[in-house]
Protein backbone atom coordinates (compact mmCIF):
# COMPACT_ATOMS: atom_id res chain seq x y z
CA UNK A 1 0.00 0.00 0.00
CA UNK A 2 1.79 2.98 1.25
CA UNK A 3 5.73 3.01 0.51
CA UNK A 4 8.52 5.27 1.77
CA UNK A 5 12.41 4.57 0.95
CA UNK A 6 14.97 6.75 2.26
CA UNK A 7 12.70 9.97 2.31
CA UNK A 8 14.34 13.07 2.89
CA UNK A 9 12.68 16.32 3.23
CA UNK A 10 13.21 19.99 4.58
CA UNK A 11 11.16 22.80 5.64
CA UNK A 12 13.28 26.38 4.27
CA UNK A 13 17.03 25.19 5.56
CA UNK A 14 16.46 22.94 7.73
CA UNK A 15 16.47 19.10 7.13
CA UNK A 16 13.60 17.05 9.23
CA UNK A 17 13.32 13.85 7.30
CA UNK A 18 16.54 12.21 7.24
CA UNK A 19 15.94 8.98 5.60
CA UNK A 20 12.76 7.93 6.63
CA UNK A 21 11.95 4.30 5.13
CA UNK A 22 8.29 2.51 5.75
CA UNK A 23 6.51 -0.03 4.61
CA UNK A 24 2.46 0.16 5.29
CA UNK A 25 0.82 -3.11 3.68
CA UNK A 26 -3.16 -2.99 2.64
CA UNK A 27 -5.21 -3.43 5.79
CA UNK A 28 -3.03 -2.47 8.32
CA UNK A 29 -2.87 0.63 10.84
CA UNK A 30 0.72 1.13 11.81
CA UNK A 31 1.00 3.59 14.54
CA UNK A 32 4.28 6.39 14.23
CA UNK A 33 5.58 7.30 18.06
CA UNK A 34 7.60 10.24 18.58
CA UNK A 35 9.31 13.38 20.72
CA UNK A 36 8.08 16.65 19.88
CA UNK A 37 10.09 17.58 17.17
CA UNK A 38 10.86 14.90 15.69
CA UNK A 39 9.17 15.16 12.42
CA UNK A 40 5.69 13.50 12.84
CA UNK A 41 3.97 16.50 11.39
CA UNK A 42 6.38 17.33 8.40
CA UNK A 43 5.74 13.64 7.90
CA UNK A 44 1.86 14.14 7.16
CA UNK A 45 2.85 16.99 5.03
CA UNK A 46 5.59 15.64 3.22
CA UNK A 47 3.11 12.60 2.13
CA UNK A 48 0.16 15.03 1.57
CA UNK A 49 2.16 17.82 -0.75
CA UNK A 50 1.89 20.91 1.49
CA UNK A 51 3.66 23.43 0.03
CA UNK A 52 6.50 24.60 1.56
CA UNK A 53 7.80 20.77 2.26
CA UNK A 54 10.24 20.00 -0.03
CA UNK A 55 11.63 16.19 -0.53
CA UNK A 56 15.46 16.18 -1.97
CA UNK A 57 16.05 12.90 -1.79
CA UNK A 58 14.08 9.37 -1.70
CA UNK A 59 10.34 8.06 -2.98
CA UNK A 60 7.22 7.82 -1.33
CA UNK A 61 4.38 5.69 -3.35
CA UNK A 62 1.06 4.75 -2.73
CA UNK A 63 0.19 1.18 -4.93
CA UNK A 64 2.82 2.00 -6.79
CA UNK A 65 2.04 5.57 -7.81
CA UNK A 66 5.09 8.03 -7.24
CA UNK A 67 2.83 10.59 -4.51
CA UNK A 68 5.98 13.35 -5.00
CA UNK A 69 4.82 14.03 -8.47
CA UNK A 70 1.76 14.55 -7.80
CA UNK A 71 -0.48 18.37 -6.69
CA UNK A 72 -1.87 18.15 -3.18
CA UNK A 73 -5.40 17.92 -4.56
CA UNK A 74 -4.26 14.98 -7.29
CA UNK A 75 -2.76 13.28 -3.72
CA UNK A 76 -6.53 13.48 -2.23
CA UNK A 77 -7.96 11.60 -5.68
CA UNK A 78 -5.69 8.74 -5.32
CA UNK A 79 -6.98 8.39 -2.05
CA UNK A 80 -4.78 9.80 0.98
CA UNK A 81 -6.11 11.44 3.71
CA UNK A 82 -4.83 13.06 6.17
CA UNK A 83 -6.73 14.10 9.52
CA UNK A 84 -5.68 17.40 10.59
CA UNK A 85 -4.45 18.21 14.07
CA UNK A 86 -5.65 21.83 14.14
CA UNK A 87 -8.89 21.07 11.17
CA UNK A 88 -8.85 24.92 9.39
CA UNK A 89 -12.32 26.94 9.55
CA UNK A 90 -13.55 27.91 6.20
CA UNK A 91 -15.99 30.93 6.65
CA UNK A 92 -18.85 31.20 4.63
CA UNK A 93 -18.80 27.53 3.33
CA UNK A 94 -21.25 25.06 4.76
CA UNK A 95 -19.81 21.63 5.69
CA UNK A 96 -22.09 19.91 3.33
CA UNK A 97 -21.07 22.11 0.79
CA UNK A 98 -17.67 21.53 1.29
CA UNK A 99 -17.54 17.94 1.63
CA UNK A 100 -19.73 17.46 -1.45
CA UNK A 101 -17.44 19.95 -4.02
CA UNK A 102 -14.41 18.30 -2.46
CA UNK A 103 -16.43 14.58 -3.05
CA UNK A 104 -17.26 15.26 -6.72
CA UNK A 105 -13.81 16.88 -7.29
CA UNK A 106 -11.72 14.05 -6.34
CA UNK A 107 -14.97 11.50 -8.15
CA UNK A 108 -14.51 14.10 -11.59
CA UNK A 109 -10.09 13.62 -11.10
CA UNK A 110 -10.52 9.55 -11.03
CA UNK A 111 -13.25 9.60 -14.45
CA UNK A 112 -16.12 8.87 -12.17
CA UNK A 113 -19.91 10.50 -12.34
CA UNK A 114 -20.55 12.81 -9.71
CA UNK A 115 -22.57 12.12 -7.23
CA UNK A 116 -26.07 13.06 -6.40
CA UNK A 117 -27.25 15.77 -3.93
CA UNK A 118 -29.99 13.12 -2.72
CA UNK A 119 -27.51 10.28 -3.06
CA UNK A 120 -24.65 12.37 -0.80
CA UNK A 121 -27.43 13.93 1.90
CA UNK A 122 -28.64 10.24 2.62
CA UNK A 123 -24.80 8.85 3.00
CA UNK A 124 -23.87 12.21 5.27
CA UNK A 125 -27.05 11.88 7.34
CA UNK A 126 -26.49 8.17 7.88
CA UNK A 127 -22.32 9.10 9.18
CA UNK A 128 -23.27 11.91 11.25
CA UNK A 129 -25.81 10.00 13.25
CA UNK A 130 -23.01 7.43 13.50
CA UNK A 131 -20.86 10.27 14.91
CA UNK A 132 -23.54 10.98 17.58
CA UNK A 133 -23.02 14.75 15.43
CA UNK A 134 -25.95 16.78 14.76
CA UNK A 135 -27.19 16.76 11.35
CA UNK A 136 -27.58 20.81 11.44
CA UNK A 137 -23.90 21.55 12.52
CA UNK A 138 -23.13 20.21 8.86
CA UNK A 139 -25.24 23.41 7.50
CA UNK A 140 -22.63 25.56 9.34
CA UNK A 141 -19.34 26.98 7.83
CA UNK A 142 -17.04 24.40 8.32
CA UNK A 143 -15.55 24.28 11.34
CA UNK A 144 -16.73 27.65 12.58
CA UNK A 145 -16.69 28.31 15.99
CA UNK A 146 -16.69 24.78 16.23
CA UNK A 147 -14.73 23.33 19.76
CA UNK A 148 -11.93 21.03 19.71
CA UNK A 149 -13.53 17.57 19.87
CA UNK A 150 -16.95 18.82 17.18
CA UNK A 151 -13.78 19.44 14.62
CA UNK A 152 -11.81 16.13 15.11
CA UNK A 153 -15.58 13.97 14.58
CA UNK A 154 -16.41 16.13 11.54
CA UNK A 155 -12.28 15.23 9.89
CA UNK A 156 -13.66 11.83 10.57
CA UNK A 157 -17.38 11.88 9.23
CA UNK A 158 -15.23 14.11 6.09
CA UNK A 159 -13.19 10.78 6.25
CA UNK A 160 -15.92 9.18 6.03
CA UNK A 161 -17.42 10.40 3.14
CA UNK A 162 -14.34 10.58 1.22
CA UNK A 163 -13.44 6.86 1.60
CA UNK A 164 -10.15 7.11 0.79
CA UNK A 165 -7.69 4.63 1.04
CA UNK A 166 -5.06 5.65 2.85
CA UNK A 167 -5.59 7.53 5.59
CA UNK A 168 -3.01 9.48 8.21
CA UNK A 169 -4.23 10.34 11.46
CA UNK A 170 -2.30 13.56 13.11
CA UNK A 171 -2.44 13.50 16.55
CA UNK A 172 -5.97 12.86 16.54
CA UNK A 173 -6.47 12.56 20.21
CA UNK A 174 -5.16 16.23 21.12
CA UNK A 175 -8.04 18.07 22.45
CA UNK A 176 -10.55 15.45 23.10
CA UNK A 177 -11.79 14.11 26.48
CA UNK A 178 -12.65 10.53 27.23
CA UNK A 179 -16.07 10.40 25.68
CA UNK A 180 -15.04 12.19 22.24
CA UNK A 181 -12.02 10.30 21.71
CA UNK A 182 -14.04 6.83 22.69
CA UNK A 183 -16.57 8.75 19.21
CA UNK A 184 -14.13 9.46 17.23
CA UNK A 185 -12.12 5.94 17.63
CA UNK A 186 -15.23 4.29 16.83
CA UNK A 187 -15.66 6.69 14.04
CA UNK A 188 -11.99 5.63 13.01
CA UNK A 189 -12.44 1.98 13.47
CA UNK A 190 -15.45 1.46 11.76
CA UNK A 191 -13.28 2.60 8.36
CA UNK A 192 -10.31 0.07 9.19
CA UNK A 193 -10.92 -2.70 5.86
CA UNK A 194 -8.86 -5.15 3.74
CA UNK A 195 -8.15 -2.51 1.18
CA UNK A 196 -7.19 0.69 3.41
CA UNK A 197 -4.30 1.33 5.42
CA UNK A 198 -3.93 4.09 8.50
CA UNK A 199 -1.00 5.59 9.38
CA UNK A 200 -1.55 6.92 13.26
CA UNK A 201 0.80 9.84 14.65
CA UNK A 202 0.84 10.27 17.55
CA UNK A 203 3.08 11.47 21.17
CA UNK A 204 1.22 9.42 23.78
CA UNK A 205 0.14 5.94 23.90
CA UNK A 206 -3.37 6.72 24.97
CA UNK A 207 -5.38 6.77 21.63
CA UNK A 208 -3.71 3.32 20.94
CA UNK A 209 -5.88 1.86 23.35
CA UNK A 210 -8.47 2.82 20.98
CA UNK A 211 -7.63 2.33 17.63
CA UNK A 212 -5.33 -0.85 17.95
CA UNK A 213 -2.13 -0.53 15.68
CA UNK A 214 -0.89 -3.77 13.76
CA UNK A 215 2.75 -2.42 14.16
CA UNK A 216 4.45 0.57 15.77
CA UNK A 217 7.12 2.43 14.72
CA UNK A 218 9.44 4.71 16.62
CA UNK A 219 10.29 8.22 15.09
CA UNK A 220 13.19 10.47 16.26
CA UNK A 221 15.24 12.72 14.34
CA UNK A 222 13.94 12.22 10.90
CA UNK A 223 14.30 8.22 10.56
CA UNK A 224 12.11 5.20 11.79
CA UNK A 225 14.48 3.84 15.08
CA UNK A 226 12.89 1.01 15.82
CA UNK A 227 9.78 -1.06 14.72
CA UNK A 228 7.75 -3.56 17.03
CA UNK A 229 4.16 -4.82 17.58
CA UNK A 230 1.77 -3.25 19.36
CA UNK A 231 3.13 -4.03 23.04
CA UNK A 232 5.78 -1.06 21.94
CA UNK A 233 3.20 1.49 22.62
CA UNK A 234 3.24 0.46 26.26
CA UNK A 235 6.89 0.02 26.63
CA UNK A 236 7.31 3.59 25.35
CA UNK A 237 4.86 5.20 27.46
CA UNK A 238 6.86 3.46 30.38
CA UNK A 239 9.95 4.30 29.55
CA UNK A 240 9.57 7.25 27.47
CA UNK A 241 11.71 8.18 24.28
CA UNK A 242 15.14 8.82 26.16
CA UNK A 243 17.24 5.82 24.50
CA UNK A 244 15.86 6.69 21.05
CA UNK A 245 16.27 9.86 21.17
CA UNK A 246 20.12 9.32 22.05
CA UNK A 247 20.02 6.14 19.70
CA UNK A 248 18.98 8.33 17.19
CA UNK B 1 -13.81 70.54 -11.88
CA UNK B 2 -16.96 69.42 -13.47
CA UNK B 3 -17.56 66.17 -15.44
CA UNK B 4 -20.79 67.28 -16.89
CA UNK B 5 -19.04 70.36 -18.64
CA UNK B 6 -15.99 68.39 -19.59
CA UNK B 7 -17.64 66.35 -21.58
CA UNK B 8 -20.61 68.67 -23.19
CA UNK B 9 -17.68 71.10 -23.60
CA UNK B 10 -14.97 68.95 -24.66
CA UNK B 11 -12.31 70.76 -22.26
CA UNK B 12 -10.40 67.79 -20.49
CA UNK B 13 -9.21 70.75 -18.18
CA UNK B 14 -12.49 70.74 -16.28
CA UNK B 15 -11.59 66.57 -15.83
CA UNK B 16 -11.40 65.69 -12.12
CA UNK B 17 -8.14 65.41 -11.37
CA UNK B 18 -5.25 63.95 -8.84
CA UNK B 19 -5.60 67.66 -7.41
CA UNK B 20 -9.01 67.09 -6.51
CA UNK B 21 -8.99 65.63 -3.16
CA UNK B 22 -11.98 62.98 -3.35
CA UNK B 23 -10.69 61.98 -6.58
CA UNK B 24 -6.80 61.76 -6.15
CA UNK B 25 -7.63 57.35 -6.69
CA UNK B 26 -9.31 58.22 -9.84
CA UNK B 27 -7.67 60.36 -11.75
CA UNK B 28 -9.48 61.40 -15.47
CA UNK B 29 -7.49 64.18 -15.92
CA UNK B 30 -4.53 62.85 -16.49
CA UNK B 31 -5.63 59.67 -17.93
CA UNK B 32 -7.85 61.53 -21.00
CA UNK B 33 -5.84 64.13 -23.06
CA UNK B 34 -8.30 64.91 -25.46
CA UNK B 35 -12.20 64.76 -25.14
CA UNK B 36 -13.92 62.12 -27.71
CA UNK B 37 -16.87 63.07 -29.94
CA UNK B 38 -20.02 62.76 -28.88
CA UNK B 39 -21.82 59.58 -28.77
CA UNK B 40 -23.48 58.39 -32.01
CA UNK B 41 -27.19 57.56 -31.49
CA UNK B 42 -28.05 53.85 -30.72
CA UNK B 43 -30.42 52.33 -31.87
CA UNK B 44 -32.53 50.52 -28.84
CA UNK B 45 -33.88 47.48 -31.34
CA UNK B 46 -30.01 45.36 -31.74
CA UNK B 47 -29.81 45.47 -28.54
CA UNK B 48 -29.33 41.79 -26.98
CA UNK B 49 -30.73 40.29 -23.81
CA UNK B 50 -29.64 42.29 -20.16
CA UNK B 51 -28.94 40.93 -17.03
CA UNK B 52 -32.19 41.32 -15.36
CA UNK B 53 -34.95 39.94 -17.82
CA UNK B 54 -38.21 38.41 -17.02
CA UNK B 55 -37.61 40.07 -13.72
CA UNK B 56 -39.77 43.07 -14.00
CA UNK B 57 -42.41 44.25 -16.72
CA UNK B 58 -41.08 47.40 -17.61
CA UNK B 59 -38.25 47.79 -18.85
CA UNK B 60 -36.39 51.41 -19.32
CA UNK B 61 -33.10 51.58 -21.82
CA UNK B 62 -30.78 54.28 -21.07
CA UNK B 63 -28.90 53.89 -25.14
CA UNK B 64 -25.76 56.20 -25.22
CA UNK B 65 -27.26 58.66 -23.05
CA UNK B 66 -30.63 59.04 -24.65
CA UNK B 67 -33.64 57.67 -22.45
CA UNK B 68 -36.40 58.57 -20.24
CA UNK B 69 -35.37 61.65 -18.22
CA UNK B 70 -37.88 61.01 -15.21
CA UNK B 71 -40.25 58.28 -13.99
CA UNK B 72 -42.79 58.98 -10.74
CA UNK B 73 -43.57 56.45 -8.81
CA UNK B 74 -47.40 57.41 -7.84
CA UNK B 75 -47.86 57.44 -3.49
CA UNK B 76 -48.48 53.78 -2.43
CA UNK B 77 -47.75 52.30 -5.54
CA UNK B 78 -45.26 48.93 -5.53
CA UNK B 79 -43.12 48.78 -8.86
CA UNK B 80 -40.53 47.11 -10.00
CA UNK B 81 -38.49 48.85 -13.07
CA UNK B 82 -35.46 47.37 -15.11
CA UNK B 83 -33.13 50.30 -16.05
CA UNK B 84 -30.61 49.15 -18.44
CA UNK B 85 -27.24 51.96 -19.50
CA UNK B 86 -25.84 50.86 -22.44
CA UNK B 87 -23.17 52.35 -23.89
CA UNK B 88 -21.63 51.46 -27.84
CA UNK B 89 -18.72 52.67 -29.80
CA UNK B 90 -15.77 55.20 -28.68
CA UNK B 91 -17.90 58.16 -27.85
CA UNK B 92 -18.59 60.58 -24.99
CA UNK B 93 -21.80 61.15 -23.57
CA UNK B 94 -23.88 61.80 -20.11
CA UNK B 95 -27.37 61.45 -18.89
CA UNK B 96 -29.51 62.16 -16.20
CA UNK B 97 -32.54 60.44 -14.72
CA UNK B 98 -34.87 61.45 -12.38
CA UNK B 99 -36.73 59.56 -9.92
CA UNK B 100 -39.38 60.43 -8.10
CA UNK B 101 -41.14 57.85 -5.21
CA UNK B 102 -43.81 59.06 -3.78
CA UNK B 103 -44.94 58.78 -0.04
CA UNK B 104 -45.38 55.37 1.31
CA UNK B 105 -44.05 53.54 -2.45
CA UNK B 106 -42.25 51.14 -2.90
CA UNK B 107 -39.51 51.04 -6.01
CA UNK B 108 -37.12 47.93 -6.77
CA UNK B 109 -35.04 48.94 -9.26
CA UNK B 110 -32.68 46.56 -11.48
CA UNK B 111 -30.59 48.21 -12.92
CA UNK B 112 -27.45 47.35 -15.36
CA UNK B 113 -24.83 48.95 -17.57
CA UNK B 114 -23.53 47.41 -20.32
CA UNK B 115 -20.96 48.49 -22.28
CA UNK B 116 -18.77 48.00 -25.60
CA UNK B 117 -16.14 50.62 -26.41
CA UNK B 118 -13.95 52.98 -25.16
CA UNK B 119 -16.65 55.66 -24.57
CA UNK B 120 -16.25 58.04 -21.49
CA UNK B 121 -20.36 58.30 -20.04
CA UNK B 122 -21.56 59.89 -16.62
CA UNK B 123 -24.56 58.07 -15.84
CA UNK B 124 -26.60 59.89 -13.09
CA UNK B 125 -29.66 59.22 -11.23
CA UNK B 126 -31.66 61.74 -8.87
CA UNK B 127 -33.29 59.87 -6.83
CA UNK B 128 -36.52 61.22 -4.31
CA UNK B 129 -37.94 59.10 -2.02
CA UNK B 130 -41.27 60.19 -0.40
CA UNK B 131 -42.13 59.87 3.21
CA UNK B 132 -42.51 55.99 4.10
CA UNK B 133 -41.21 54.68 0.61
CA UNK B 134 -38.72 52.29 0.15
CA UNK B 135 -36.66 51.83 -2.70
CA UNK B 136 -34.17 48.56 -3.56
CA UNK B 137 -31.44 49.83 -5.81
CA UNK B 138 -29.50 46.60 -7.29
CA UNK B 139 -26.99 47.42 -10.45
CA UNK B 140 -24.70 44.91 -11.97
CA UNK B 141 -22.16 46.49 -14.68
CA UNK B 142 -20.04 44.94 -16.75
CA UNK B 143 -18.66 47.35 -18.90
CA UNK B 144 -16.09 47.12 -21.59
CA UNK B 145 -12.22 46.87 -20.49
CA UNK B 146 -11.39 50.34 -21.94
CA UNK B 147 -14.64 52.48 -21.00
CA UNK B 148 -14.45 55.57 -18.77
CA UNK B 149 -17.57 55.84 -16.72
CA UNK B 150 -18.78 57.68 -14.03
CA UNK B 151 -21.91 56.74 -12.24
CA UNK B 152 -24.03 58.92 -9.61
CA UNK B 153 -26.63 58.80 -7.69
CA UNK B 154 -27.95 61.48 -5.64
CA UNK B 155 -30.57 60.02 -2.99
CA UNK B 156 -32.86 62.54 -0.93
CA UNK B 157 -34.87 60.57 1.76
CA UNK B 158 -37.82 61.81 3.66
CA UNK B 159 -38.81 60.79 7.07
CA UNK B 160 -39.27 57.01 7.36
CA UNK B 161 -37.96 56.33 3.99
CA UNK B 162 -35.75 53.43 3.21
CA UNK B 163 -33.55 52.81 0.90
CA UNK B 164 -31.09 50.14 0.14
CA UNK B 165 -28.17 49.63 -2.64
CA UNK B 166 -26.28 46.95 -3.55
CA UNK B 167 -23.77 47.55 -6.64
CA UNK B 168 -21.91 44.54 -8.53
CA UNK B 169 -18.89 45.61 -10.51
CA UNK B 170 -16.28 44.46 -12.69
CA UNK B 171 -14.73 47.57 -13.47
CA UNK B 172 -13.46 49.31 -16.53
CA UNK B 173 -10.48 51.15 -17.32
CA UNK B 174 -11.43 53.60 -15.16
CA UNK B 175 -14.81 53.16 -13.86
CA UNK B 176 -16.75 55.33 -10.38
CA UNK B 177 -19.78 54.64 -8.49
CA UNK B 178 -20.91 57.81 -6.50
CA UNK B 179 -23.53 57.75 -4.31
CA UNK B 180 -24.68 60.74 -2.21
CA UNK B 181 -27.19 60.34 0.35
CA UNK B 182 -29.15 62.92 2.20
CA UNK B 183 -30.16 61.16 5.69
CA UNK B 184 -33.36 62.74 7.20
CA UNK B 185 -32.80 60.34 10.22
CA UNK B 186 -36.55 59.94 11.91
CA UNK B 187 -37.04 55.93 11.11
CA UNK B 188 -34.89 56.72 7.84
CA UNK B 189 -32.47 53.67 6.62
CA UNK B 190 -29.73 53.80 4.34
CA UNK B 191 -27.79 50.12 3.34
CA UNK B 192 -25.20 50.87 0.94
CA UNK B 193 -23.60 48.06 -0.18
CA UNK B 194 -21.35 47.16 -2.99
CA UNK B 195 -19.12 43.98 -4.36
CA UNK B 196 -16.16 44.21 -6.85
CA UNK B 197 -14.18 41.89 -8.56
CA UNK B 198 -11.47 43.31 -10.43
CA UNK B 199 -8.65 41.25 -12.91
CA UNK B 200 -6.12 42.29 -15.43
CA UNK B 201 -5.94 46.69 -15.49
CA UNK B 202 -9.81 47.38 -14.41
CA UNK B 203 -10.07 49.44 -12.13
CA UNK B 204 -13.52 50.33 -9.95
CA UNK B 205 -14.36 53.14 -7.39
CA UNK B 206 -17.18 52.81 -4.93
CA UNK B 207 -17.44 56.95 -3.33
CA UNK B 208 -19.82 57.20 -1.47
CA UNK B 209 -21.09 60.14 1.50
CA UNK B 210 -24.39 59.40 3.39
CA UNK B 211 -25.15 63.07 5.48
CA UNK B 212 -26.87 62.75 8.97
CA UNK B 213 -28.75 65.97 9.49
CA UNK B 214 -31.70 64.22 11.25
CA UNK B 215 -32.14 62.69 14.76
CA UNK B 216 -32.08 58.74 15.15
CA UNK B 217 -31.42 57.55 11.29
CA UNK B 218 -29.72 54.46 10.37
CA UNK B 219 -26.70 53.71 7.88
CA UNK B 220 -25.24 50.01 7.59
CA UNK B 221 -22.55 49.96 4.68
CA UNK B 222 -20.83 46.38 3.42
CA UNK B 223 -18.42 46.62 0.33
CA UNK B 224 -16.37 43.74 -0.21
CA UNK B 225 -14.01 42.78 -3.45
CA UNK B 226 -11.28 41.19 -4.66
CA UNK B 227 -8.40 42.23 -6.77
CA UNK B 228 -6.08 40.10 -9.13
CA UNK B 229 -3.36 40.93 -12.22
CA UNK B 230 -2.69 44.36 -12.15
CA UNK B 231 -6.77 45.64 -10.73
CA UNK B 232 -6.98 48.61 -8.68
CA UNK B 233 -9.88 49.15 -6.30
CA UNK B 234 -11.08 51.98 -4.45
CA UNK B 235 -12.81 52.50 -1.40
CA UNK B 236 -14.04 55.57 -0.68
CA UNK B 237 -16.71 55.68 2.59
CA UNK B 238 -17.54 59.17 4.35
CA UNK B 239 -20.27 59.53 6.90
CA UNK B 240 -21.42 62.73 7.85
CA UNK B 241 -22.99 62.75 11.25
CA UNK B 242 -24.78 66.47 11.50
CA UNK B 243 -25.51 68.55 14.91
CA UNK B 244 -28.86 67.77 15.92
CA UNK B 245 -28.13 64.49 14.18
CA UNK B 246 -28.15 62.79 17.57
CA UNK B 247 -28.68 59.39 18.18
CA UNK B 248 -27.93 58.12 14.80
CA UNK B 249 -26.41 54.63 14.10
CA UNK B 250 -24.08 54.14 11.21
CA UNK B 251 -21.78 51.07 10.57
CA UNK B 252 -19.65 50.43 7.76
CA UNK B 253 -16.88 47.79 6.84
CA UNK B 254 -14.85 47.68 3.31
CA UNK B 255 -13.12 43.75 3.23
CA UNK B 256 -10.66 43.17 0.17
CA UNK B 257 -9.11 40.40 -0.69
CA UNK B 258 -5.87 40.69 -3.00
CA UNK B 259 -4.97 37.94 -4.96
CA UNK B 260 -1.76 39.60 -6.54
CA UNK B 261 1.54 41.49 -5.95
CA UNK B 262 0.51 43.69 -8.47
CA UNK B 263 -3.00 44.78 -7.36
CA UNK B 264 -4.35 47.74 -5.18
CA UNK B 265 -6.77 48.68 -3.01
CA UNK B 266 -7.00 52.27 -1.41
CA UNK B 267 -9.62 52.49 0.88
CA UNK B 268 -10.68 55.45 2.91
CA UNK B 269 -13.25 55.19 5.69
CA UNK B 270 -14.32 58.39 7.15
CA UNK B 271 -16.67 59.49 9.97
CA UNK B 272 -17.53 62.93 10.68
CA UNK B 273 -19.36 63.01 13.73
CA UNK B 274 -20.82 66.53 15.30
CA UNK B 275 -23.97 65.33 17.43
CA UNK B 276 -24.40 63.48 20.38
CA UNK B 277 -25.20 59.52 21.78
CA UNK B 278 -24.35 58.55 18.44
CA UNK B 279 -22.96 54.72 17.46
CA UNK B 280 -20.99 54.93 14.60
CA UNK B 281 -18.19 52.01 13.58
CA UNK B 282 -16.10 51.17 10.74
CA UNK B 283 -14.00 48.54 9.73
CA UNK B 284 -11.63 47.44 7.20
CA UNK B 285 -9.08 44.66 6.01
CA UNK B 286 -7.60 44.09 3.15
CA UNK B 287 -5.87 40.44 2.92
CA UNK B 288 -4.84 37.41 1.15
CA UNK B 289 -6.50 34.23 1.12
CA UNK B 290 -5.32 32.14 3.73
CA UNK B 291 -2.55 29.61 2.60
CA UNK B 292 -3.26 26.94 5.54
CA UNK B 293 -6.84 26.85 4.35
CA UNK B 294 -6.09 26.63 0.48
CA UNK B 295 -4.03 23.90 1.65
CA UNK B 296 -6.54 22.31 3.62
CA UNK B 297 -9.42 22.14 0.97
CA UNK B 298 -6.77 20.85 -1.46
CA UNK B 299 -5.90 18.13 0.76
CA UNK B 300 -9.58 17.36 0.47
CA UNK B 301 -9.41 17.22 -3.32
CA UNK B 302 -10.13 20.21 -4.27
CA UNK B 303 -8.03 22.37 -7.12
CA UNK B 304 -6.41 25.46 -6.43
CA UNK B 305 -8.82 27.13 -8.87
CA UNK B 306 -11.94 25.78 -7.45
CA UNK B 307 -10.64 26.45 -3.74
CA UNK B 308 -9.74 30.01 -4.57
CA UNK B 309 -13.03 30.29 -6.53
CA UNK B 310 -15.22 28.48 -3.58
CA UNK B 311 -13.53 30.62 -0.38
CA UNK B 312 -13.79 34.44 -2.84
CA UNK B 313 -17.43 33.33 -3.37
CA UNK B 314 -17.97 32.82 -0.08
CA UNK B 315 -16.70 36.32 0.89
CA UNK B 316 -18.07 37.84 -1.58
CA UNK B 317 -21.79 35.79 -1.50
CA UNK B 318 -22.24 37.82 2.08
CA UNK B 319 -23.05 40.95 0.68
CA UNK B 320 -25.76 39.18 -1.93
CA UNK B 321 -27.08 37.92 1.81
CA UNK B 322 -28.33 40.99 2.37
CA UNK B 323 -30.36 41.89 -0.98
CA UNK B 324 -33.55 41.97 -0.05
CA UNK B 325 -35.65 40.80 -3.35
CA UNK B 326 -34.93 37.05 -3.92
CA UNK B 327 -35.52 36.40 -7.49
CA UNK B 328 -32.79 39.71 -8.07
CA UNK B 329 -30.53 37.95 -5.21
CA UNK B 330 -30.35 35.03 -7.49
CA UNK B 331 -29.71 36.42 -10.47
CA UNK B 332 -26.86 38.59 -8.74
CA UNK B 333 -25.44 35.08 -6.96
CA UNK B 334 -25.14 33.89 -10.70
CA UNK B 335 -23.55 36.82 -11.84
CA UNK B 336 -21.39 37.64 -9.82
CA UNK B 337 -19.94 33.52 -9.67
CA UNK B 338 -19.69 33.24 -13.15
CA UNK B 339 -17.62 36.22 -13.18
CA UNK B 340 -15.60 34.66 -9.72
CA UNK B 341 -14.77 31.67 -11.75
CA UNK B 342 -13.89 33.21 -14.82
CA UNK B 343 -10.50 33.85 -14.02
CA UNK B 344 -9.43 30.51 -13.29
Amino acid sequence: MLSLRNLHARVGEREILKGLSLEVPAGEVHAVMGPNGAGKSTLSYVLTGRPGYEVTEGAAELDGVDLLGLEANERAAQGLFLSFQYPLEIPGVPALTFIRTALNAQRRARGEAEMSAPDFLKRARACAADLRMDFDMLKRPLNVGFSGGEKKRMEVLQMALLSPRFMILDETDSGLDIDALRIVSEGVNALRAPDRSMLVITHYQRLLDYIRPDRVHVLADGRIVASGGPEMALELEREGYDKYARAA
Amino acid sequence: MNLDEAIRLRDPTRLPSRRDEDWRWTDLRGLLRTLPEPSQPLPTDAIGPGPFDGLAGEVLIVANGSGPEEIRIGEGETRTLVLRHISRGDGAHTSRLRIDVGPSARLTLLESHEGGGAGLSLLGVDLQLGADSACERLVVADMDPDAVAVVELDARLAAGAGLSQTLLTTGARRQRFETRVRHPGQGAQVRLDGVYVLRERRHADLTSSVRHEGPGGRTDQLARGMVDDQARAVFQGRIIVQEGADGTDARMAHNALILSDRAEVDARPELEIYADDVACAHGATVGALDDEVLFYMRQRGLPEGEARSLLVASFLGEVIDRVGSPEAAERMRSWLQARIGAGD
